[in-house]
């Protein structure tokens, strides 16, 4: 804390230069395909597309993760495991009734899990250390996997969102070839800008957004006020189930609902370094980051890395995010968009 | 009324500072030691080695291992197992490629090699500290895991990329039944948990300690945080890199990719915080604990004469793992290590009141 203050004081500029050349590095490496022409430019589009298509997943669980650590300084790790929750309950709950009234009470279930947290978890722990905290949802997350999977059963289930499976063709016009988009992707995208308006309405313009903010800035602050703070985590707890319904049922509609969802969703946390712990623009941008580099990464670096050092096979996406967070921590740990208060030593 | 210090007079600073200040507690741990050694392996059946003892013995070294990093120095890593696979890896192909060199040598060397490791992914510990060292940490998971089944120069381009090895040897000694691999690792683990506690005690630990306990504090008293920080990781590293050689050569002999993954690292972070943080016993609470766990409850159901399916079996498993973190952590966060400190203060005082 001491010498970071005085970093930004003295040499603003000199910090920008490692972060500028490592995302002039990810822009360049964005655009080389094209123009090294490994790739043609309708082909590299479907790539660019479907990565934009998984960043927006990864976005909103690091959505997730981003109100939670807002509000409440907690480290949400079991953000992923409320993901396979919320699909698996969605999921089975719409074999017996209809998709809204599934999803309406997936809500309500969500909100009933948010105040069993607050009481069972974060109540007795307050004023632990943020580490301790994390192990909590660490046990949280396991808790959930394990309960979510004797309750609703652990097959792969499928969520029907009565989308047309078949791709349609877009842009032929502009590309020869033109382009394949699936429907459920774009319905996927719109689904995903109209949470984060309405989100960002909440924010701004209700009571209990205002609050929310007031307790993200300052918890004793907030509280000396006359603000709740154990209701705000509920509140928050319980928008964040929201944002694992939503995620996890454009996932589910999409690759069906199984175990996998809590650890691909592990992914969030390299999203919510990159674009800031504190940003809900940050986790936007940092899930699309992520989703685009590391499909990048997969069909054009994978190839000649498999080549030029005889590998068993690609799959540099399972790690391509975290060694990318893990080069932002080294330049700016705050992330893109976050709040600079990071303990130094 | 056996168990108290009265009558038990230091005259030199040696006596006052040895590990086990009461002759009771001397006397004790040299039973423990003997039982552990001589009647053991006699008495216990291949089944009480193979599925409970040996697995125990390697994790209680590789939790030591994370515990001298997370329990002593305050660094938080999600990603153990991972030092472990380059452990075993290494292990692995110095066996391999210098068939010449002793077991032990190897044992060493591989540990050295995931020390090295470890202290590469330490480096980022030098910035930042918490929730994102623990997601730099995650990093070094899925690099290795990835590195290790993608790469066929380690698996010695097996076809399928799992590697086998033979027993060990060791001067003539072939160490292939179950009581052989137990007193060997008994041995092991016996060597390496003293020199932890040690560790833990002299110079080096408390470096460690004052570094989690307040980090410009350390600093202020001449603490150089980047020297007590890099050699935890480089010592819990090394423990988790001849545990993963271990726990290759003697307890699996064949291992697949991603025998070390994430649940692996998360399991052995779940030992030291249910065992108890910064307590070399804790570490072999935990591990005994979660060995145990797992086993208790396939058999449960049976003794209680309830059916219940693996898959049931496992989710219940998941979910009661998760409780138990959450127990302790609010309960008593210093883990299964403070409940027999505590047990044994009572016992001092017991049977009297006072």
């Amino acid at each position: 804390m001491l010498t970071s203050g005085q970093a930004t004081e003295s040499a603003p500029m000199k910090r920008q230069i490692p972060v500028t050349a490592l995302c002039a590095v990810l822009a360049a490496g964005l655009f080389a395909p094209l123009l090294t022409g490994a790739s043609a430019l309708g082909f590299w589009l479907e790539v660019l597309l479907g990565g934009l298509m998984a960043g927006v997943l990864y976005s909103l669980v690091a959505l997730g993760f981003v109100l939670i650590f807002k509000a409440s300084g907690v480290f949400n790790f079991a953000q992923g495991a409320m993901v396979l929750f919320a699909a698996l309950t969605v999921a089975r709950l719409a074999e017996r009734m209809p998709l809204w009234l599934a999803i309406l009470l997936a809500i309500a279930i969500m909100v009933v899990l948010a105040i069993l947290i607050e009481r069972l978890v974060l109540r007795p722990l307050v004023g632990q250390e943020a580490v301790a905290l994390l192990m909590a949802t660490l046990g949280l997350s396991y808790f959930l996997d394990g309960f979510g999977q004797t309750l609703w059963g652990s097959d792969i289930y499928s969520i029907d969102l009565g989308i047309a499976r078949e791709p349609v063709m877009i842009l032929d016009t502009v590309v020869q070839g033109g382009i394949l988009i699936n429907r459920d992707d774009v319905a996927a995208a719109v689904v995903a800008v109209l949470l984060v308006g309405t989100l960002a309405l909440f924010f701004q313009k209700t009571a209990t957004g205002r609050a929310l903010r007031a307790v993200a800035d300052d918890h004793q602050a907030a509280q000396s006020i006359g603000i709740p703070l154990n209701r705000i985590w509920v509140i928050v707890w319980s928008v964040a189930g929201v944002t694992a319904i939503v995620a996890g049922v454009i996932w589910g509609g999409k690759l069906g609902v199984q175990f996998s969802i809590s650890q691909v969703a592990l992914k969030a946390l390299p999203v919510v370094i990159l674009g800031g712990f504190t940003s809900v623009p940050g986790a936007i941008i940092g899930g699309l980051i992520i989703g685009v580099g590391e499909k990048m990464a997969e069909v054009f670096l994978g190839p000649p890395m498999v080549k030029a050092f005889d590998l068993a096979g690609g799959g540099i996406e399972n790690w391509f995010a975290y060694v990318l967070a893990l080069l932002f921590l080294l330049v700016r740990p705050e992330g893109l968009f976050g709040e600079r208060h990071i303990d130094r030593v | 009324m056996l168990y108290r210090e009265n009558g038990q007079f230091k005259s030199t600073y040696r006596a006052d500072q040895q590990m086990l200040p009461i002759l009771q507690d001397r006397i004790l741990m040299l039973a423990l030691l003997a039982f552990a050694f001589v009647v053991v392996p006699f008495a216990a059946s291949n089944y009480l080695f193979l599925s409970i003892l040996i697995p125990f013995l390697i994790l209680a070294l590789a939790a030591i291992g994370l515990n001298l990093l997370v329990g002593y120095c305050g660094q938080i890593s999600i990603g153990h197992a991972a030092f472990m696979a380059v452990g075993a890896y290494a292990a692995y192909n110095l066996v391999l490629r210098l068939p010449v060199l002793n077991f032990l040598v190897v044992l060493v060397l591989a540990g050295l090699i995931a020390a090295a490791v470890g202290m590469v992914f330490g480096i980022p510990s030098l910035r930042i500290k918490g929730l994102y060292l623990a997601v730099a940490t995650l990093a070094a998971q899925f690099f290795i895991d990835w590195l290790f089944a993608r790469v066929k120069w380690f698996t010695d381009y097996s076809h399928s990329g799992s590697v086998s090895t033979s027993p060990v040897e060791l001067f003539g000694w072939r160490i292939d039944s179950p009581p052989e691999k137990y007193v060997f690792l008994l041995a092991v683990l016996v060597v390496f948990t003293l020199l932890a506690k040690n560790l833990a005690r002299g110079h080096v630990g408390r470096a460690w300690m004052a570094t989690r306990d307040m980090d410009v504090a350390a600093e202020v008293i001449g603490i150089r945080p980047v020297y007590a920080k890099l050699t935890a990781f480089g010592v819990s590293s090394f423990y988790c890199g001849v545990a993963g050689a271990l726990w290759g050569f003697i307890h699996l002999g064949a291992w697949e990719p991603l025998a070390f993954n994430l649940t692996l690292s998360l399991n052995l972070l779940f030992m030291i915080i249910i065992g108890g943080m910064g307590s070399i016993l804790g570490s072999y609470f935990g591990a005994a604990f979660i060995v145990m766990l797992p086993i208790l409850l396939n058999q449960l159901p049976q003794w209680l004469g309830v059916p219940l399916s693996t898959a049931m079996a496992s989710h219940l498993e998941f979910m009661i793992f998760g409780a138990l973190i959450i127990f302790f952590l609010i309960v008593e966060p210093n883990g299964l290590a403070r409940l027999w400190a505590v047990g044994k203060e009572k016992l001092r005082l017991w049977p009297f009141p006072h």
